[in-house]
């Protein structure tokens, strides 16, 4: 005890060792942030290089620790507390610096299109894609300028959860063009070997990269810019950008700015988010989505279910393996692994729309559990019943079908019904594979105004809205079957 | 009287006890045959086998020139005339949960003999009001007492017009009054010229209301 107590003493009086913890998505990639090929604990990229000059210029042998946080929830974090900086190719908008303490611009890039070469010629700007589809990253302002221009010149925005996908989609056919930051675009170039798209000149829209503190860390912040100022003076932050080749003519022209007295740190022609009310309709079509996605997948999984169930109970010992193994399989592998083998892995043999995809992927899922819940009921039926059946006279198909079906289908309602309010909100997985349903739709909604609470209440009335009347139904079916 | 059922050395085995052992017997058009016996003498396992719900394993059943072999029990497609010649009532009456009193009457009329609705509905009234359950028509099995349950249950096996009607324990759950009207219904059904075996442990019962009795003592 007391030696316990000394050691404390001594842990307490040494000075804890100075970090600025930073949050940032690994899964972005190189340039930005990496695992590094050598040492995949270790991170590397540019941003990683500009948060260890940004934590060496606040003094105090401070150095940097990566934080693995998802792109699209660095904002929530690092206002949550779980890390002190968030950057990582972290856009300036107005609404981030309304809700944050966000550093001044430290890196300048272009949103472009990609398109096939093909269509080069003939595309040179989202006013040339009406009708076509354009795929980006969810949440970010290349997707607030397509939902702009999906108003204005009828492009078809497909939002994505990832930067690697929308460039293979666009090469397979699936979008007709891409809008990213210059440097993804490249990127993506760079790694099919210079072939498959070209990237326009033209940019739609210029951002700036900033790093994104908690809005109580105002005075860090303060701190943090002046360390960025000194970085754009004596060259360190371009040695940083020239080593990642990602330095151009346009980062010295944006570091003039920002040294220039009285330069606000404002981002030069950062594209204006959309009104947070102009997201209402957008969640009503989401709301839609998740809807027709769940109601599909629904049926689907019935009819899939009732067969494999029977296939089950009375099929022969072939199909009874082959039904076990299928439900095995299937209840035992990730939903989230087979909607990626469903819409990428099965991209080589049949090309299937993403929505097409997504109720299938959800539909064969759910058809194990029901497959289940169907056996279940089937054989719940008591054997008396269906010996009574029998003795009438009435055939195997008949005594299921008048007798065992109906019988079973009282036992199977409540968790067929608990299966549904669950599809429901896993219809949100789908969002995976380029189908914005209501989650998606409100995250976006959320990162783009700053704040869960809005955007996450009215999501969560939503969903209510749908699941509770279903509820009420099936307690209804369940009174009205029930013989006193 | 010519044999409705004929039923030679009827053995039936649960692993390696004899549950039956060379059972005959016999029941004529127009005749009570009850079958009595202490509890577990294999009462229900002979009627069992004689509707082929369940299989034996040596002897015969003849059931008006049907014949049942030992073995497994042969899939419904094979028993389609059987079927329409034997009728059981069950002990605990299995009334379908899922269908009105009417409609547990209804079904075989419907989809096994091919009846309209209508029709099948007509010969379902009927035979229920026969057996005094007429107003009982529109209630579901639950709300039926056990009297009223086993009379339904008797419509229901009476619907598709079966020769032999086998009824496993009729009485046990009967008061005295219930059992003198049932004895008085079984009556009837012989006057019609169906034949009956009815399980039963109630001595009195069978007396005053059997044509003959067939005693099973444990094997």
């Amino acid at each position: 005890m007391i030696v316990a107590l000394a050691l404390c003493l001594v842990t307490a009086q040494q000075p804890a060792p100075r970090v600025l913890v930073w949050g940032g998505d690994a899964e972005g990639g190189a340039p930005f942030v990496e695992a590094d090929p050598a040492d995949p604990s270790r991170v590397r990229g540019f941003d990683v290089e500009v948060a260890e000059r940004i934590a060496r210029g606040l003094g105090g042998d401070r150095h940097a620790q990566f934080l693995q946080v998802q792109w699209s929830n660095i904002d929530q974090s690092v206002e949550r507390g779980d890390f002190t900086l968030g950057l990582s190719g972290v856009e300036d908008t107005p609404a981030r610096r309304a809700r944050h303490a966000v550093t001044l611009p430290y890196f300048e890039f272009r949103e472009v299109l990609a398109v096939r070469p093909a269509d080069a010629a003939r595309i040179h700007g989202l006013a040339d894609l009406r009708g076509r589809r354009v795929a980006t990253l969810g949440s970010t302002i290349a997707y607030d300028l397509l939902i702009q221009a999906r108003d204005s010149t009828g492009v078809l925005p497909i939002s994505y959860d990832d930067d690697v996908h929308p460039y293979g989609d666009l090469v397979s056919g699936r979008v007709d063009a891409v809008l990213l930051d210059h440097i993804i675009a490249q990127r993506a170039l760079r790694r099919r070997g210079g072939s498959g798209f070209v990237i326009l000149d033209q940019p739609v829209a210029i951002g700036h990269y900033v790093g994104v503190l908690a809005h109580r860390h105002a005075i860090l912040r303060d701190s943090i810019d002046a360390v960025l100022r000194e970085a754009m003076r004596d060259g360190s932050l371009e040695q940083i950008f020239r080593r990642w080749n990602v330095w151009d003519d346009s980062q010295g022209a944006l570091f003039e700015r920002v040294l220039r007295p009285g330069e606000a740190a404002k981002a030069a022609g950062a594209a204006t988010p959309v009104q947070a009310l102009a997201y209402l309709p957008s969640l009503a079509r989401a709301a839609v989505v998740t809807l027709l996605v769940s109601v599909l997948s629904m049926a689907l999984a019935v009819v899939v279910g009732l067969a494999l169930a029977s296939g089950r109970v009375y099929g022969s010992t072939v199909v009874r393996i082959a039904t076990t193994i299928y439900i095995e399989i299937i209840r035992g592998t990730p939903l989230l692994l087979q909607l990626f083998v469903i819409y990428y892995g099965l991209a080589g043999v049949v090309r299937l729309p993403a929505f097409l995809a997504a109720v299938l992927a959800l539909g064969l899922n759910y058809a194990a559990y029901e497959a289940e819940i169907y056996r279940g009921a089937l054989e719940a039926v008591p054997r008396i019943q269906l010996e009574a059946a029998r003795t009438l006279g009435l055939s195997e198909l008949q005594i299921l079908r008048l007798v065992r079906g109906p019988q079973a289908l009282r036992y199977a309602l409540a968790p067929m019904t608990n299966d549904f309010v669950a599809l429901l909100k896993d219809s949100a997985l789908v969002s995976v594979i380029t189908v914005v349903e209501l989650t998606k739709e409100t995250a976006i909604y959320a990162t783009n105004v700053g704040s869960w609470v809005v955007p996450g209440a009215l999501c969560a009335v939503v969903y209510l809205a749908m699941s509770l009347p279903l509820s009420r139904l099936a307690r209804r079916l369940e009174r009205r079957w029930k013989t006193p | 009287m010519s044999a409705l059922l004929v039923i030679d050395r009827l053995r039936v085995r649960y692993d390696t006890r004899d549950v039956l052992r060379a059972l005959s017997l016999e029941v004529a058009r127009g005749e009570l045959v009850a079958l009595m016996g202490p509890s577990g003498v294999g009462k229900t396992t002979a009627l069992r086998a004689i509707a082929a719900l369940q299989p034996f394993d040596e002897g015969q059943i003849v059931v008006d020139g049907f014949a049942l072999a030992p073995g497994p029990v042969p899939p419904e497609s094979r028993l389609v005339a059987l079927r329409r010649r034997v009728g059981l009532v069950f002990q605990a009456h299995a009334l379908f949960e899922h269908l009105t009193a009417l409609d547990n009457v209804t079904l075989a009329l419907r989809y096994v003999l091919g009846k309209r609705r209508p029709e099948a509905e007509t010969l379902a009234t009927k035979l229920l009001s026969e057996l005094d359950v007429g107003m009982r028509a529109g209630a579901w099995p639950r709300q039926l007492s056990g009297g009223e349950a086993q009379r339904v249950s008797i419509a229901r096996a009476l619907a598709p017009d079966p020769a032999l009607l086998l009824m496993d324990e009729p009485t046990a759950a009967l008061d005295p009054a219930r059992r003198t009207a049932l004895g008085a219904t079984l009556r009837r059904l012989c006057e019609q010229g169906r034949g009956l075996l009815v399980s039963t442990h109630d001595a009195e019962f069978a007396r005053a209301h059997a044509d003959r009795v067939v005693s099973l003592s444990p094997s």
